[in-house]
């Protein structure tokens, strides 16, 4: 049983740098299970990324593409600038996500794997780019490749990673017909998150059973986790599928008391602390209204603003915007624009209340990606969970809590100009 | 057994989609449009017996001038 939460050892037994091939190689051993794809699907892994999508399926669409040349991308980009997990997998064993990723391509008969990391984060460039070289010196049946796609939150998006992959471009595409297969130049693509893939290569190492032994029946499996706000450091843990969130936060030295957490993301949800002892996967947090998402955590305290620290969130995603699609391009800087005006409070506060309101049923659905649908998600929570503090608002009273201390991190926007809306 | 009937919906590129506001203008029956002058779109299927409906769609599709508007065939009324 001290093998059940192998990412745990992935993440823990390395010794500030990542493992070398060799040394993970004696840590994985070299088995790998009879029939990939059997397993893969008997261990009804779940996409890490966000969205959640069931891999086995998403590997089948591609392995039942006609075409003599397909190619794996593991996306790495890690957007959410809260979340770690990909980033800390790879600084500690980059081998266990590409062994993921050739067990991916042996699955669809692909020979290429792109390997994309942004270029934003040069340690850990370096540390796929020396994986690489150690795998490139070993007889192996597939070629890697490695990119460097600069850092954007839409960037990791996997038709905008894919855009990348063809044109140099981070922007999301338009697919209107739904399941949608990418194309890198005629070749179908096969996209999964590095956590994803690090599942995948403990699956074809150990099994389907081995990998269901935690989690839940519908979330089977364990996760990694990035937390962070009101906690005695932010950390990443790998968490079982199902753990109790009170738990968990306690295991990071979360406060006692939170107002509420963040989930999801960016793009997540924010979880009123009445909920706190719901188990952590999608089937219990999807009928609160949060979910499990690319895994983030943010603790926030009593005495914060949860409108205030929304609207910075806002401000930022609005920002990030690809601003290809007019209802995200311009809808996602009104909500921002109507969380201040909220938050300054203003005569007419109930209107631009029901504006806000409005307004985000207005957006939602109508993007080319899900990047606005988002957003909507956050407000919409934001506005459910604080639902007696933004009446105090609307009601004249807004907070003194204009603290310069903020509990979601949110990135400094490097050029005023660079916010579009003003 | 009723006889199947098809359907219809307009679907809109977002990407391409500059918010002209033409398509609300020949086919109102379908589309509005929001504060910013973007389509909204009747994600609700259109028989296609509503000839004038049909119709509108066709001129909308036709009068983009981002050419982002197509016509989508449909069996499932839901």
């Amino acid at each position: 049983m001290t093998m059940t939460l192998s990412l745990a050892r992935v993440l823990h037994g390395a010794s500030g740098r990542p493992l070398s091939l060799r040394e993970h190689e004696v840590a994985f051993t070299t088995l790998v299970v009879d029939d990939l794809f059997e397993e893969l699907v008997a261990s009804g892994l779940a996409g890490r990324g966000g969205a959640g999508f069931t891999t086995a399926r998403k590997v089948e669409l591609i392995r039942n593409q006609r075409s003599r040349h397909k190619v794996v991308v593991v996306n790495a980009m890690e957007g959410e600038p809260i979340g770690h997990k990909d980033r800390t997998l790879l600084s500690a064993n980059p081998h266990l996500v590409l062994d993921g990723a050739e067990f991916a391509a042996t699955m669809i008969g692909a020979r290429r794997i792109e390997v994309c990391v942004s270029r934003g984060d040069p340690t850990i460039v370096h540390h796929v780019e020396r994986a690489l070289r150690e795998r490139a010196r070993r007889p192996g049946a597939h070629e890697f490749v490695l990119n460097t796609p600069p850092w954007r939150y839409v960037a990791g998006e996997e038709s905008a990673l894919v855009h990348w992959l063809n044109d140099n471009e981070t922007m999301p595409q338009y697919r209107p017909t739904r399941p949608n297969v990418l194309h890198v130049g005629r070749a179908p693509a096969l996209v999964v998150n590095a956590e994803t893939s690090a599942h995948v290569g403990l699956i074809g190492h150990f099994g389907a059973a081995w990998f269901r032994e935690v989690g839940t029946s519908s979330s089977p499996g364990s996760t990694l986790v990035s937390v962070s706000g009101a906690v005695e450091r932010p950390t990443v843990l790998e968490v079982p599928l199902g753990s109790n969130l009170r738990a968990l936060l306690r295991e990071v030295g979360a406060i006692a008391d939170p107002q509420a957490i963040l989930t999801g993301g960016y793009g997540g949800a924010w979880l009123s602390a009445r909920h706190l002892d719901v188990p952590y996967c999608d089937e219990a947090l999807r009928p609160l209204g949060a979910a499990v998402g690319a895994g983030i955590l943010v603790v926030l305290p009593q005495d914060a603003c949860g409108l205030a620290e929304t609207r910075r969130v806002v401000e930022w995603m609005a920002n990030e915007s690809s601003r290809q699609c007019g209802p995200c391009a311009f809808g996602l800087p009104a909500l921002a624009e109507d969380l201040g005006s909220l938050l300054r409070g203003s005569p007419d506060a109930r209107a631009v209340l029901a504006r806000l309101q409005r307004r985000c049923s207005v957006i939602e659905g109508r993007g080319a990606c899900r990047h606005p649908d988002g957003v909507v998600r956050l407000v919409e929570s934001a506005l459910r969970v604080f639902a007696d503090h933004v009446e105090d608002h609307v009601t004249g009273r807004p907070c003194d809590s204009l603290a310069p201390w903020h509990w979601v991190a949110v990135p400094e926007v490097e050029h005023e100009s660079e916010l579009i809306w003003q | 057994m009723s006889r199947r009937v098809e359907h219809i919906v307009l679907k809109v590129n977002p990407i391409l989609c500059d918010g002209y506001g033409h398509c609300h203008e020949l086919a109102p029956e379908l589309v509005h449009v929001d504060e910013w002058g973007y389509p909204i779109i009747s994600d609700r299927p259109t028989p296609t017996s509503e000839r004038s409906v049909v119709e509108s769609a066709r001129l909308a599709v036709r009068g983009c001038p981002r050419q982002a508007l197509r016509i989508e065939r449909t069996d499932d009324p839901r």
